[in-house]
Order: C-alpha cells, then sequence, then structure tokens
C-alpha cells in the first residue's frame, strides 16, 4: 500500500471537504462510543479486568520468544505447519507459494490487518489467482479498489448508494434495476455471490486475534460468520498473523476477549468466535487438509525492550479510533496508511519509519479520550510523545515551529526578558483590535486566524499590573 | 522558654505561590486577580513570585524534553518554598504536577525536587475543593451558564465534580450541560495552529454544542480552551461569551467576557 501520511495535511483537507465522508463519520461516532459505554456500564469488573489483560500481554512480550516456540511445537503437533516471516516481502513470498503449491485458482480471505500491511492483496491481484474477500466491508473495497478507511469497518466511508453502484458494475448478469438501497438485498446478493467462492476456493486466508500457546490454536472473531466459512471449505487454510497476537493459554484469550467486542462495537461478544487447530483429523466432520500459520514480524521485534513496547498489546479492538476527535473529523484515509486514529499514529512511525510519518503523532491535542478507553491500557500519549521526541531530534518538526520554539524558550528562560517583551505584545495586541476586542488576522499565526478571531487581551499583563499593586 | 512556631492558639495561614501562567498573563489578567481573591477567601496567603513564565508544556509537547526541563527549572526555583502552589489552568497545572516528576525521572538531583513540589502543585478548583475544602463567600452571579470540560484537567487531574460543586453555590447562576462537554474542543497548544482545519472542525462541534445548551455563557477552566472557542464564537458571529471559571466564581462582572455579549437576540 502506498505511504501518504505525509501528506496528512491535505488528506485531511479533502476529508474535511466531503460531505459523504462527513456524514458517515458521525454516524460512527453516534454509534460505537454510546454502545461501549452502556455494556461497560453493565459490567462491574470491566477495569478490573483491564488491568488483567494488560498483565497478561505484559507477561507475554516479556517473554515472547518462549510462547512463540511453544505455540510452534503445538501447531507441528496438530499437523500444521508455521513460516516464520521477518518482513513484507517474506510473508508475501511464503503465502504465494503455498497458494501456488496448493494450485490456487481462488483464494477466498477473511478480515485482516497484517494481511493488508504486507501487502498481499497487490500481489494475489498482480498473479493468476482469483482473491475474494468474504468480509462484507472489505469485499466492498476491493470491488472499489480502496483501501480500507477503518481497522474493524473497513468501508465504513462507503454509501448504501455506492455499495449498489459498485454491486451493479460488478455483478454482471443480474437485472440492472434489481433493488439494492436497502442493507438486506445488499447482503444477500453479497451471500450469493460469496457462497460461490467458499465452495470453489482451493485456499481460505484468515488473520489472528489469538494465537493459544499451549494449544497451537488460532482465535478468529467475526460478526458474520464469514471467518469460519473461509477456514473450514478451502483445502488448505492460512492463518497469517503478526507476533504479538499470542497469548499463553485459552483462558487468557478468553479473559481478553471479554474486553475485545465490549471496546470494539459494543457487544457482549462477537457473534462468531471461531477457533482452529491445524488440519481436519479423521473424525472431524469438516475442515482443510492442509493448515499453515504466517507468523509475521515486519518491525515489531525491533519495538521489544523500547518505548513503544506497550503498543504491542493492542488487540485492535478500535476503541481509541472510535472516540478520536481529530479521526471522527478526517477519517482514516487521511492518516495514509493501514492504521488510523490514535493506535495508528502510534504503530505506524514504529513500523515504517518516522520521516514519514511525522505528522501522525503530532496531529493530537492529547486529549486523552483515547487512552481512557483503550482497553489494554496502552499510553498513547505518551508513546506519541516518544515519537515527537524522536521527530524532533531527527529534524521532521517543520521550521517554523522549530524556530518558534526556541523563541519562545530563550524568554521563558529570562523572566525579566519575558515581562518586558509581553508588556509590549500585549500593547500592540491592544492597538490592533481597538475598539473591536477581537484581531481578524495576525502574521505567524494564520492557523489561527484563519478559522477564528483572537480575542484582544484584556490590557496590561498580569505580572505588571499585580506589581503596581493591583488586586 | 522562647516559643518557636505560631502563637498559641492561631494557626498560620498557607502560602500559596500564583503560577498564573502565560495565556493568563497575557490575555485575561482578571483570571489571576479573581484566583488571588478567592484563595485569599478560603484562608491563603498567596505570593506571586515575579520570575516565572511558562510551564514548559509547549516545548515538551513538541518533543524537545531538554528546553523543557531548562524552563521547568526555572519554576522549580522561583515556587519550591511555598506550601502549595495553585495553577488557574489543568493544563499546566497538569504539566507541573503529573509529566514534571517524569520529565526528572532521570536527574537525582533535580527529580527529587521536583517530585516534592509536583505534590503541592494543583488546578484551582482542585485545590479549593479536594485540598482546602474551602467555604467560599457566596457571590451572586445571575444567568445561563454551560461548563465546557477541559481535557488535561478532566483526565490528568480528575477535574469534573469541583467547578460544578462550587458553581451550584453561586446564587442566581443555573448550569445548562451541554452534549459531550468532556470532548475536546480542537485548541491542543500548537495543535491549533499546525492543523488548523481539523482544529476548526472540532471547534465547530464544540461552539454547537454549546449554543445547544441554553447556557449564554460558557465557562471552563483553562484559558486556551476559551480563547479558542471564543475565537470561533466570534468569528461566526455568535452572541455565546465566554470566562473563565474562577472569574465566575468570585463573581467578577466588571469587565466584559472574553468574547460575546451573553444576550441572545
Ligand atoms: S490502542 Fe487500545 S483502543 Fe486502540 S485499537 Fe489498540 S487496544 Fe484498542
Amino acid at each position: 500500500m502506498n505511504h501518504t501520511s505525509d501528506r496528512f495535511i491535505d488528506n485531511s483537507r479533502a476529508a474535511l471537504a466531503n460531505p459523504v465522508l462527513q456524514a458517515a463519520l458521525a454516524n460512527l461516532k453516534r454509534g460505537f462510543p454510546i454502545n461501549r459505554a452502556e455494556v461497560v456500564a453493565d459490567l462491574p469488573e470491566f477495569e478490573e479486568l483491564r488491568n488483567v489483560a494488560r498483565d497478561i500481554k505484559d507477561h507475554t512480550l516479556d517473554h515472547l520468544d518462549v510462547y512463540l516456540e511453544i505455540y510452534e511445537r503445538n501447531v507441528r503437533a496438530s499437523g500444521g505447519k508455521v513460516h516464520w516471516a521477518r518482513n513484507a516481502k517474506e510473508a508475501r513470498d511464503t503465502i504465494m507459494r503455498i497458494c501456488r503449491d496448493a494450485g490456487a485458482r481462488t483464494v477466498t480471505k477473511g478480515k485482516s490487518m497484517v494481511v493488508e500491511e504486507i501487502g498481499l492483496n497487490e500481489a494475489l491481484d498482480a498473479s493468476e489467482i482469483r482473491r475474494v474477500e468474504t468480509d462484507l466491508g472489505e469485499y466492498i473495497i476491493q470491488l472499489r479498489d480502496e483501501p480500507p478507511s477503518h481497522i474493524i469497518v473497513p468501508a465504513v466511508h462507503v454509501t448504501k448508494e455506492e455499495i449498489g453502484d459498485a454491486f451493479r458494475e460488478a455483478h454482471e448478469g443480474l437485472d440492472p434495476t434489481r433493488a439494492l438501497s436497502e442493507p438486506a438485498d445488499i447482503t444477500a446478493e453479497a451471500r450469493t455471490r460469496l457462497r460461490e467462492a467458499y465452495f470453489s476456493a482451493e485456499v481460505g486466508i484468515t488473520g489472528a486475534n489469538f494465537l493459544v500457546a499451549e494449544s497451537g490454536s488460532s482465535i478468529i472473531v467475526t460478526n458474520e460468520g464469514n471467518g469460519d466459512l473461509t477456514q473450514t471449505l478451502a483445502r488448505t487454510h492460512v492463518v497469517v498473523a503478526s507476533l504479538e497476537k499470542i497469548v499463553p493459554t485459552m483462558e487468557d484469550a478468553f479473559a481478553i476477549l471479554r474486553l475485545l467486542a465490549r471496546s470494539s462495537t459494543g457487544q457482549e461478544f462477537s457473534v462468531y468466535t471461531s477457533v482452529s487447530n491445524g488440519p481436519k483429523r479423521s473424525d472431524d466432520l469438516d475442515g482443510p487438509k492442509a493448515y499453515h500459520v504466517v507468523l509475521v514480524d515486519n518491525g515489531r521485534s525491533s519495538m521489544l525492550g523500547t518505548n513503544q513496547q506497550d503498543m504491542l498489546r493492542c488487540i485492535q479492538c478500535a476503541a481509541c479510533i472510535n472516540h478520536c476527535p481529530v479521526y471522527s473529523a478526517v477519517g482514516g484515509h487521511a492518516y495514509g496508511w493501514i492504521y488510523p486514529g490514535p493506535m495508528g499514529a502510534v504503530l505506524t512511525p514504529s513500523l515504517t519509519n518516522i520521516a514519514a510519518s511525522a505528522h501522525l503523532p503530532n496531529a493530537s491535542t492529547f486529549c486523552g479520550q483515547c487512552e481512557q478507553v483503550c482497553p489494554m491500557k496502552i499510553p498513547l500519549i505518551k508513546m506519541m510523545r516518544h515519537h515527537r521526541n524522536s521527530a524532533h531530534q531527527q529534524g521532521h518538526g517543520g521550521k517554523v515551529s522549530k524556530f518558534a520554539l526556541f523563541f519562545w524558550s530563550y524568554f521563558a528562560g529570562r523572566p525579566a526578558l519575558y515581562r518586558t517583551l509581553t508588556g509590549i505584545g500585549v500593547g500592540v495586541l491592544a492597538a490592533l483590535a481597538i475598539g473591536r476586542g477581537r484581531l481578524k488576522s495576525l502574521p505567524l499565526v494564520g492557523g489561527w486566524t484563519a478559522n477564528r478571531d483572537l480575542p484582544a487581551p484584556e490590557g496590561g499583563t498580569f505580572l505588571t499590573r499585580y506589581r503596581r499593586g493591583e488586586r | 522558654m522562647k516559643q518557636i512556631g505560631p502563637e498559641p492558639g492561631t494557626v498560620p495561614p498557607i502560602r500559596v505561590g500564583l503560577f498564573v501562567t502565560c495565556l493568563v498573563d497575557f490575555f485575561r489578567p482578571s483570571v489571576g486577580f479573581a484566583t488571588i481573591k478567592l484563595l485569599e477567601q478560603a484562608g491563603c496567603k498567596v505570593e506571586v513570585p515575579e520570575i516565572q513564565t511558562c510551564c514548559g508544556q509547549p516545548a515538551y509537547n513538541s518533543g524537545d524534553p531538554a528546553t523543557a526541563r531548562a524552563v521547568v527549572l526555572a519554576w522549580l526555583d522561583a515556587f519550591q518554598d511555598f506550601d502549595h502552589v495553585v495553577v488557574p489552568s489543568g493544563s499546566c497545572g497538569g504539566m507541573l504536577s503529573h509529566h514534571v516528576p517524569e520529565l526528572f525521572a532521570d536527574d537525582p538531583v533535580n527529580g527529587p525536587r521536583a517530585k516534592r513540589l509536583s505534590e503541592r502543585t494543583h488546578e484551582l478548583t482542585e485545590f479549593l475543593v479536594d485540598v482546602l475544602r474551602a467555604d467560599l463567600v457566596p457571590v451572586h452571579r445571575g444567568g445561563a451558564v454551560t461548563y465546557h470540560d477541559s481535557c488535561a484537567g478532566l483526565r490528568e487531574l480528575g477535574v469534573k465534580q469541583q467547578p460544578r460543586g462550587l458553581l451550584a453555590k453561586v446564587r442566581g447562576l443555573e448550569l445548562h450541560e451541554m452534549a459531550e462537554p468532556e470532548v475536546c474542543c480542537g485548541f491542543g497548544g500548537t495543535f491549533c495552529v499546525k492543523y488548523s482545519d481539523i482544529s476548526n472542525a472540532m471547534v465547530t462541534n464544540k461552539i454547537r454544542d454549546a449554543e445547544a445548551s441554553g447556557g449564554d455563557t460558557v465557562l471552563a477552566g483553562d484559558l486556551g480552551c476559551l480563547l479558542n472557542m471564543a475565537g470561533k464564537a466570534s468569528r461566526e458571529g455568535s452572541p455565546l461569551a465566554f470566562r473563565h471559571v474562577a472569574e465566575a466564581l468570585a463573581g467578577v462582572d466588571d469587565i466584559p467576557p472574553i468574547a460575546g455579549t451573553g444576550v441572545r437576540q
């Protein structure tokens, strides 16, 4: 996927000027956060569970190598195979090789952010293999040839009308005047299309919400049941997961699952929680003949032991995104890479580079709503601040703000000079605003006065007036 | 034997150093005077060290901790002898009471000093309610107001009920809660200049919610948020008036609000 985080400002302007997107974002804001608040209020031990979940992941990350090896042993014991991929290319190449070896002409795919991250879609689309997305949202953006704009509702930016248009264009041989205005029409038509794909696919690819070390299991949650069908109907099932999805035990996974759907969509549990464990055994009713797990590092192991390690606790619930006023103003595409919102502002610079993504951790008011709702208690603000530090050190802070900061710190460190200067400043602003109480434009802070007036200072600085004896 | 300490039967007043913040100093001295008045009513002896400037937050949040440390050191020198430091801002208060210890975590000399002073540093309403449990002189300040919860005060310091509790005692004042009073107004320090368009979208929502609240005056505990909201309301021609919560509590009505008239047409 193209990385356009460096164009965040232009991207966000375009997003703000897009009324369709703005309406979709307003709906999102009214939906998930309200549901979340309700189910969280209904679970008295929610706060306690957050601590439990944080501790489980912290412990796992501190012993990541151990648990990954246990996991691999157990996958092998159940007849599956684990492939280690250091980077996106290795992961892509491995999966493409598995697909070719399986003689794949059609591949079904469940929703997976790491699959987006490694660019597998592009690799499949450039090959002779037909890729069919089985998550409805993913299916829609596949038809529209777009990246996801949200990690759990990838097509949140698309209207019903646009979906209808995309279906009419893609699904040939149907009555072009058929009704496609209701969600039921859309899902019915998608279901028919997908059923054909489920039965013809040689390979089914899914992500994983959890990998369980003690049993070698992988767990996915969906609301559509597409994950089950993707992983059981194809001859070969490929699980693609990043390293930090591992937890030691099934009990650990289920402790965190109690937080996941509540934080994410405001459900108590997702509709489907599907566990997969190696290929079909002789007495199983169904299941794949071959079972592969591709474990993707792609920059994560280098976050271990650094001030970015806490981010590896993330379970990609999107609570931080759903509650972020910046995300809800500009949507996901503005962030310019796979992961949007606060979690993206932390993860993207770590997984790519700070030079190209310095805007993301900077474009935050540090309002803290994300941290307040993060089920894994990730200190998102602190981590964004760490990225700001690196951006500053490497000179990606922008010349103007660097200069302003230097200027400010020079005076802030010299109280007498500071007092003189602020005294002059107040006088100048007051003179400019005379009779109106506000300034409509002012050099250097054009960003302010482009959209708002600057209220005029009341007159005289506090310190001067206080020294003169005023009380 | 010579008596050490206070006269028997008297308690020495709490010595408070007022850290006025650079925005109050520059834009709204009345907030500083209102703060002094409230603290004195609560029995404190208030002093204003002259060598104060800024809390260091602009540098800290711009990724320049070294510069932030230099600025905070000046604050330490100026305020270390007070019983408490009081700040009429949740944002600067949060910086000084929560982030400063972290900023000096690796400094064996200034670290402990910073930690000790940070523990004695408070946002104004939090100090009045939680530390002093103060009974303020009841004032009359009629009118319908709405209260915006500034982010740092709310989430770093837990300032939520304190200003509301104090406002409930102001005679004639009615509080009308707006929808989503806890959502950020889009100020965010340099954010509002660097990401002006996003900030604008956020403050537009905030003004809409404030106007719908039925309050005529928007109160908040942070001048940054107030200037942002007042600037937007003024540009839009909204009649909403804006004041710092300290002004309302101290009954300040002889200076005009930060913007607007508070009178709906
Ligand atoms: S950072 Fe926290 S809130 Fe955001 S997606 Fe990850 S776990 Fe969820």
